[in-house]
């Protein structure tokens, strides 16, 4: 009697078991990432109908805020807890920080995918190297887009209306701006967050510094050229471009900032390409309602490229479902598609580009012609430059700059400062 | 058998409770101990690197500024809500007519998420979209209110929303203990001829010191935990102005991958509860056992 | 302070111009405070009702020229949109599913302690007791990862009954001391006499204790509801996607990444999301208050 009760509760449980696990043949993917609304929702759907096309099940995990900020709270609390999302919305040094901690592998499941298909040659060596572990030789994440960060957005009607035309170099947008001011319109468009701040700031340090500079200061953290003059001249630059914005600034937020140009209420707006959506959506077009101009610099490039990462897993659905995605986030058709709602660019350099906009057009030019002059640089303000301790060190310092009456050399000091005690 | 069960039942009921909350509460809080001792980045580590990390913390201008931040925040909001509190629980006890209905209307507040008040209050301190724009298209051009984005007075814009949500809570239990307090008392007083005014302050208010008591305890673990609000309405700015302890600790553990820093800033909150609740909440059980 | 006494009535008659002036002056003051507490809902309210157009030229505190509901529609049930729609309506249920048994569980095991605490009292007890409390002030920031690990060894990490067990750990602090300040100024007597007719701890908590802690049980639950509702903290960090409680939810709707924002959207969505919160406060208030005063402020 025991006996059979026993058997039964343990086919029921079984049968349960099965029933409940999903769809074995394409993988299950859980995928934390933080687009939720808009374009960026649109083009996320894109990746899942795929997915499911291909007999996988997706479970959606968005955690929206602050860039991504809410989300890690809720991505370090399932690491932590043993239990990983398949793939989370982690870009730039940031990867390769998650594999020392050893969470991503080995084994690498996506990187046999990689080899498959033979990554490495559809892709640009320097977006290749962001998307390796285990001492950039694996793949453990794969690139959807490239997005440019220097861009200026600007109302095409107002410059007109006030005789003026794209500028070209720093001091030409600021006498644009200062003629601006006087005739009452906000010349720069500016919601003061930090990574807003942050991202002005690296345009400015890219076109005032120059290329060479942002690579030293930026990116390597090079003390003499973090500490120097040429520093003291881009906080002199940050500190012109706060007058040029309104009392409402800060904490305001970027989509509301890009409002005000496409309103006419500003003019211009420094913030990456995903701005564009925002024209996009109004019906705006670029060339005649708005200008997509890149910020000032001699001939340089800040990309910031999504990604996903993939975590080291138990069980064969998942790591299915892992080596199903990272081969659908590499598809032709899927980069094309995604970025076309994105705003941004394919990271494949094979995807043809005739469908894109003029914005979207220049920036792939531009993308090759700075590859080969130096001018490529990562951006430092979107965690594509620098782990996360020393981009928040260097962003703290930008932001509390901006947003006081601090001098350009006691940022100057501070900014080296803080560095050196991030590290 | 049956004579130790019943003797320790007691106990035996409150263990599972216990046992939780040692491993829940003091558990953790070694382990936060323990870990702001080691290099921790991105995840927790475990391996000893001495004092480092609360050196770092100690030489962060931001700690400064959340620190002396959390001390401006704390006094102003627990004197003002007690003040406030006070205030309205005398006069709502005057006996009028519309008593339950401005009760409620004082106690709602409490109801709402730190989320929802930050999202309500940002928008109304706004100096483009709120007050100031008001006043401004009723004419009044010169009038500034640009508290939220000036990094001077971003501070008090928290104190203004935290003190909207709080002070009738605090109203609450100034009115319960009212309450409470023997009507004979205050009639007598008012037949050897004192004012109103005097009794509350002489005779009413004194006796209402386990309620102050109370509301000091609540306030301050508010205050020291507040998080929510500050993201909602500043997210610490403009710059780091307006920076908390709490939001501090949760940037630098998961944003910044500063998990070591992050543990010592929150070592240094447990302890900054402990000195300030500890000595209170002995004195007081104290008291207690001595007047059963 | 009943003025029955033909003494007080002299007194109160020769101040009578006085107390019409305090009387005004006590209005006043009582209406300004009013204000103060009510803008904030008015805006809310006033502006979900709005048109987007409406909100971009007019000020906050107009009326809306013509009312409109599609707000409230879009933040319940979504635009229809196949991609990006967040709404409210499913999360609504999952907070609910959260909320009724931490709220139940924390507060019987509270009123559990609390009796154990003040009627049976043992050695240890008040230091007991201080450790209980201590639970109130940690900043839960600070032990979000050591609770994560914790919850994946318990095989809940990503659950519904993970978010029911934190909350419960962490409302056992709260709800014994509410219930112990309650006991305590409860005679001893009744326990005793109880005793002498031969009830057990047990038969005493359920037959004696419980039928008169009608409202301490009511401060306990309306504390507790609000606080699990309202937490957003673990529940984003500990429940994901469609099993998110409601204030995750919220948080996707208003802060999301692009496109423009709708303020009606958003402040439609806030007020769905504290509207049990608020109701329950409107409705109970009054026994909020009466539970206060029977005995839980006293220290």
């Amino acid at each position: 009697m025991l006996k059979q009760v026993l058997i039964s509760t343990a086919g029921f449980l079984f049968a349960t078991a099965v029933s409940l696990s999903p769809a074995m043949a394409g993988g299950e993917a859980e995928v934390l990432h933080w687009w939720t609304s808009g374009g960026e929702a649109a083009a996320l759907k894109v990746l899942k109908d795929d997915f499911a096309g291909n007999g996988g099940t997706w479970k959606d995990m968005p955690v929206a805020g602050g860039g991504g900020d809410a989300a890690m709270q809720t991505l370090k609390a399932r690491v932590v807890a043993g239990d990983p999302p398949t793939a989370a919305q982690i870009k730039g040094p940031s990867i390769q920080e998650w594999d020392d901690e050893g969470v991503v592998g080995p084994p690498y499941h996506v990187d046999a995918v990689a080899k498959a298909q033979n990554w490495d040659s559809l892709l640009s060596a320097q977006v290749a190297n962001h998307m390796k572990c285990d001492g950039f030789t694996k793949y453990c994440a794969a690139p959807v887009n490239i997005h440019r960060i220097d861009w200026f957005w600007a109302n095409k009607k107002v410059l007109d209306a006030h005789g003026l035309t794209m500028p070209t170099s720093w001091d030409e947008f600021n006498a644009a701006a200062s003629k601006l001011q006087a005739a009452g319109i906000i010349p720069l468009a500016h919601g003061s967050q930090p990574w807003q701040d942050a991202t002005v700031f690296e345009a400015v340090a890219l076109g005032v510094g120059g290329n060479e500079f942002y690579q030293k200061a930026i990116v390597e953290l090079n003390m003499d050229a973090l500490s120097g003059a040429t520093m003291v001249k881009v906080f002199d630059q940050m500190r012109t471009l706060q007058g040029f914005t309104d009392e409402g600034a800060p904490g305001r937020d970027w989509n509301v900032a890009t409002g005000m140009v496409m309103e006419g209420k500003a003019a211009f707006q420094i913030m990456g390409d995903w701005a564009k959506g925002e024209f996009t959506n109004a019906g705006l077009k670029p060339g005649i309602d708005y200008y997509c101009l890149p910020t000032p610099s001699d001939h340089g490039y800040l990309y910031n490229v999504d990604s996903f990462i993939f975590y080291s897993m138990d069980g064969k659905s998942k790591i299915e479902g892992q080596k199903l995605l990272g081969s659908l986030m590499m598809g032709k058709n899927f980069q094309k598609v995604f970025n076309l709602y994105k705003g941004s660019i394919p990271a494949r350099l094979d995807v043809p580009m005739d469908e894109f906009d003029m914005c979207a057009k220049g920036s792939a030019a531009d993308l090759n012609y700075s590859a080969m002059t130096g001018g490529l640089q990562p951006s430092f303000a979107h965690g594509m430059a620098l782990r996360l301790a020393q981009k928040g060190a260097i962003q703290d310092v930008v932001t509390e700059h901006f947003n006081s009456n601090m001098s350009s050399h006691e940022a100057t000091r501070r900014l080296a400062q803080a560095v050196k005690a991030s590290l | 058998m049956f004579y130790w069960l019943q003797k320790n039942l007691p106990r035996i009921v409150i263990s599972p409770s216990f046992a939780v909350i040692l491993w829940f509460v003091y558990g953790f809080i070694i382990w936060t101990f323990y870990v702001s001792f080691t290099k921790s980045k991105m995840l927790p580590r475990y391996d000893f690197w001495g004092i480092q990390q609360h050196f770092r913390l100690w030489s962060n201008m931001r700690w400064y500024t959340a620190v002396e931040n959390l001390l401006i925040f704390t006094v102003l909001f627990v004197v003002l809500c007690i003040l406030i509190g006070i205030l309205l629980a005398i006069l709502l006890d005057q006996k009028i007519r519309t008593e339950g209905f401005l009760r409620t209307i004082y106690l709602y507040p409490m109801a709402l998420s730190f989320i929802v008040t930050g999202t309500a209050w940002k928008w109304i301190l706004n100096p483009t979209l709120g007050i100031q724009k008001l006043f401004r298209d009723l004419g009044f051009t010169d009038f500034t209110f640009d508290w939220l984005v000036n990094r001077e007075m971003s501070i008090y814009t928290i104190v203004i929303a935290a003190v909207w949500q709080s002070s009738g809570f605090v109203m609450a239990l100034f009115l319960a203990g009212l309450r409470s307090v023997d009507d004979e008392i205050i009639k007598a007083a008012k037949i050897d001829g004192a004012g109103l005014y005097s009794i509350y302050i002489t005779i009413i208010l004194p006796m209402l010191r386990p309620v102050f008591m109370s509301s000091i305890v609540i306030l301050i673990h508010i205050s020291i935990k507040s998080y929510d609000l500050v993201i909602a309405l500043t997210a610490g700015g403009p710059g780091t102005s307006s920076d908390m302890p709490a939001v501090f600790m949760t940037q630098m553990a998961f944003h910044r991958s500063e998990i070591g820093m992050a543990s010592a800033s929150a070592v240094m909150m447990f302890l900054t509860v402990l000195a300030i609740i500890v000595p209170y909440l002995y004195s007081e059980l104290r008291r207690q056992d001595a007047s059963r | 302070m009943q003025a029955a006494d033909p003494q007080l009535q002299a007194l109160e008659r020769s101040t009578s111009h006085k107390r019409t002036f305090y009387r005004w002056l006590l209005f006043l003051i009582l209406g300004v405070f009013g204000i103060y507490y009510l803008t904030p809902m008015y805006v809310m309210i006033i502006t979900s009702l709005k048109s987007m157009e409406e909100i971009r030229q007019g000020n906050l505190m107009t009326l809306p020229k013509e009312i409109i509901f599609d707000a409230w529609k879009i933040a319940w049930s979504g635009r229809g949109y196949d991609a990006g729609d967040v709404f409210l309506r499913p999360f609504f249920w999952n907070s609910t599913k959260m909320v009724i048994p931490a709220v139940f569980l924390s507060t019987f095991l509270g009123a559990l302690n609390g009796y154990a605490l003040t009627k049976w009292r043992f050695k240890g007890d008040n230091m007991v007791f201080l450790l209980f409390l201590f639970g109130c002030f940690i900043p839960y920031q600070a032990i979000l990862l050591p609770m994560a690990r914790t919850l994946g060894m318990l095989g809940i990490s990503n659950s519904i009954t993970g978010l029911v067990v934190v909350h419960t750990v962490y409302g056992l602090s709260f709800t014994t001391l509410f219930f112990r300040n309650y006991y305590v100024s409860i005679s001893d007597e009744i326990i005793k006499s109880a005793r002498i007719d031969g009830a057990g701890f047990f038969k005493i908590f359920f037959k004696v204790l419980l039928p008169i802690s009608s409202p301490i049980i009511v401060v306990t639950v309306i504390w507790q509801f609000t606080n699990i509702w309202n937490d957003f903290l673990f529940g984003s960090s500990f429940s994901f996607g469609e099993a998110a409680p409601i204030q995750v939810a919220l948080n996707n709707m208003v802060l999301t990444s692009t496109s423009v924002k709708q303020y009606n959207v958003d402040m439609a969505a806030a007020f769905i999301a504290g509207f049990p919160t608020l109701i329950v406060y409107i409705l109970a208030g009054k026994y909020f208050i009466r539970g206060l005063t029977a005995g839980s402020v006293k220290g």
